[in-house]
């Protein structure tokens, strides 16, 4: 059991390894901002004829320092309430609208894929429309869906505002579970469908024990891109419906301040790559819990 | 009783089009109960066919198959044989133990009931140590005494391998070919065995059946008379040397009419 010990131990080092590493990359990009800003050329600049080098002053790039300490500084003049929890709160906000898009869209996606990989004529008829669905302009179907919302009402449920956000979030987080679910669900080697079958297994037994198993190395990284699909949805879906009390929205908010508080909107910029942080970091540690009795070599 | 009774079957893929290839025509073979019988011949002469015919993974184009006195269907869903091919076919998200009891899952048993037999499977493949490890952790051997394992739980009365040993190291296989013979012995299992190599089907088998390609047909079938109890002092046995040369002469007819691939002559 000693090797068992000391290979713990070396993915302890290894994690902390990592953080770290996490850590100096962020003060690398905070570090290269502030050259830029020095050496950087003040209403920007051209390569070639090209304006390419964004400008450097205050306005467009404040220091490191003042976004951060804008963040212990109030939301707006005379205001008690600081920035931080503000922002916090958004984030808080969009977090939960983009779990709840997430297991919408996981979910649907894990059920196409079945209904694909369980009727070949399934996959040629929905796949090309799936495809099709993700090159609509989320902006477009914003407003349409919360028309739509807005007409539902199902024995005394309505539909709340923030169900648009959410499901417009499942609707970009739906696509890469059900075209990764679709792909692990077809990767079984046929030598164990051939066993199921020697066992006389029905379709849904062999689904069970051999299909999806086989399929989480697929799905796992498919949930990962939904995860952050997801933020994305819900973040865009916030502005373009107006929905109040979101990261998305503070953004919008904060960007038209851009000229007199130019730091503000990067608080709010910076709670959503939390947010996206957040997000994988929970898919994470469900990918951890179901590859966790796989060979190493298959989870990298 | 017959375990396997064959009679005019034929197989032909892509049955009417123009690709069509007879992969049988007009097996006959009948296998006795407790018999050890090996199917050889070289590539594309249809012996995993014929297995996968036995074993109702696909339908014969003609002819009449019985297994167990009953219909190749019904064997199979009455899983009255147990299988092995020769990649062992582990899930790998399954404990060894766990791997065991898949086949008694689907049949419906309950969890003690499983668990005591896969036990009893780990120990007469002597890997009772290993039940909560995972495939990957073992080596190939193992693995594929786990899959013989697995084919074994339901204690079927037939065991159809498709050469389970053909991805191990020669030690390793003349050990497992032991294990085999010394397994089937106290089962009284009716095995039928595909085989690339004549020593190994001579080794394990009472018959050996000769099969020739294009099409899939039966050329000759070897009776292997070894005296006594077979164990590694068999491969210097005089009656062993007969029973390779008698099989090589039968596959060397084979080679006059057609290319011989694939055959492993050691």
């Amino acid at each position: 059991m000693t090797t068992e010990t000391t290979m713990k131990k070396s993915e302890a080092t290894r994690r902390v390894r990592r953080a770290l590493l996490f850590v100096l990359s962020l003060l690398l990009v905070a570090g290269v901002w502030e050259i830029y800003k020095t050496v950087g050329p003040e209403a920007g600049g051209k390569i070639f004829g090209w304006k390419l080098l964004p400008r450097s002053n205050n306005h467009a790039m404040p220091h490191v320092w003042d976004m951060l300490t804008r963040y212990s500084r109030p939301e707006l003049r005379g205001s008690d309430r600081k920035i931080w929890s503000v922002v916090l709160a958004g984030a808080w906000f969009s977090f939960r609208l983009a779990l709840v898009g997430f297991a919408i869209g996981a979910t649907l996606g894990l059920g196409l894929s079945i209904l694909m990989a369980r009727f070949k004529i399934a996959e040629r008829g929905i796949l090309p429309y799936l495809v099709v669905s993700q090159t609509v302009p989320l902006i477009a179907l914003a407003p349409l869906v919360v028309s739509w919302g807005g007409k539902l009402h199902i024995a005394g449920w309505t539909w709340p505002r923030w169900m648009s956000a959410a499901v417009l979030g499942a609707f970009l987080a739906f696509f890469p579970v059900a075209v990764g679910a679709l792909k692990g669900l077809t990767s079984a080697p046929s030598a164990s469908l051939e066993l199921m079958d020697s066992y006389a297994a029905s379709w849904w037994q062999t689904l069970r024990k051999l299909r999806f198993p086989a399929a989480i190395p697929f799905i796992v990284p498919s949930l990962k891109l939904a995860a952050s699909a997801s933020v994305i949805g819900v973040v865009v879906a916030e502005i373009s419906t107006g929905l109040k009390g979101g990261i998305g929205r503070l953004i919008i908010e904060y960007a038209r301040e851009a000229t007199s508080d130019p730091a503000k909107v990067f608080t709010a910029v910076f709670g959503a790559a939390v947010l996206g942080l957040a997000m994988s970091g929970f898919v994470t540690l469900a990918d951890m819990y179901m590859m966790r009795n796989r060979p190493k070599e298959a989870s990298a | 009783m017959s375990a396997v009774e064959i009679t005019n079957i034929s197989k032909a893929f892509n049955l009417g089009s123009s690709n069509q290839v007879d992969a049988l025509t007009d097996i006959n073979l009948s296998i006795a109960s407790g018999e050890f019988v090996s199917l050889i011949g070289p590539s594309g002469c249809g012996k995993s066919t014929l297995l996968r015919l036995i074993a109702n993974l696909i339908e014969p184009t003609s002819g009449n198959l019985v297994v167990n006195g009953k219909s190749a269907k019904q064997a199979r869903l009455d899983q009255d044989y147990g299988m092995a091919f020769q990649q062992s076919g582990l899930f790998e998200w399954r404990t060894v133990a766990k791997n065991i009891e898949l086949p008694l899952e689907l049949k419906g048993w309950d969890k003690a009931k499983r668990q005591e037999r896969a036990l009893e499977m780990l120990e007469l493949v002597k890997l009772s140590d290993f039940a909560n490890h995972y495939p990957w952790q073992l080596s190939g051997g193992m693995q594929q005494r786990v899959a013989i394992a697995r084919a074994l739980a339901v204690h079927p009365s037939l065991l159809l391998m498709d050469e389970p040993f053909g991805a191990l190291d020669e030690m390793t296989r003349e050990h497992m070919q032991s294990e085999l013979l010394s397994i089937c012995r106290a089962s009284g299992t009716t095995v039928v065995f595909v085989t690339h190599s004549i020593p190994e089907a001579v080794y394990l088998s009472n018959r050996v059946v000769v099969m020739s390609p294009r099409p899939g047909r039966v050329t000759e079938i070897v009776d292997v008379s070894i005296e006594g109890e077979r164990n590694d002092a068999t491969r210097d046995n005089a009656a062993f040397f007969k029973g390779i040369t008698a099989v090589r002469e039968a596959l060397r007819g084979v080679e006059m009419s057609d290319h011989v691939r694939g055959i492993e002559d050691r």
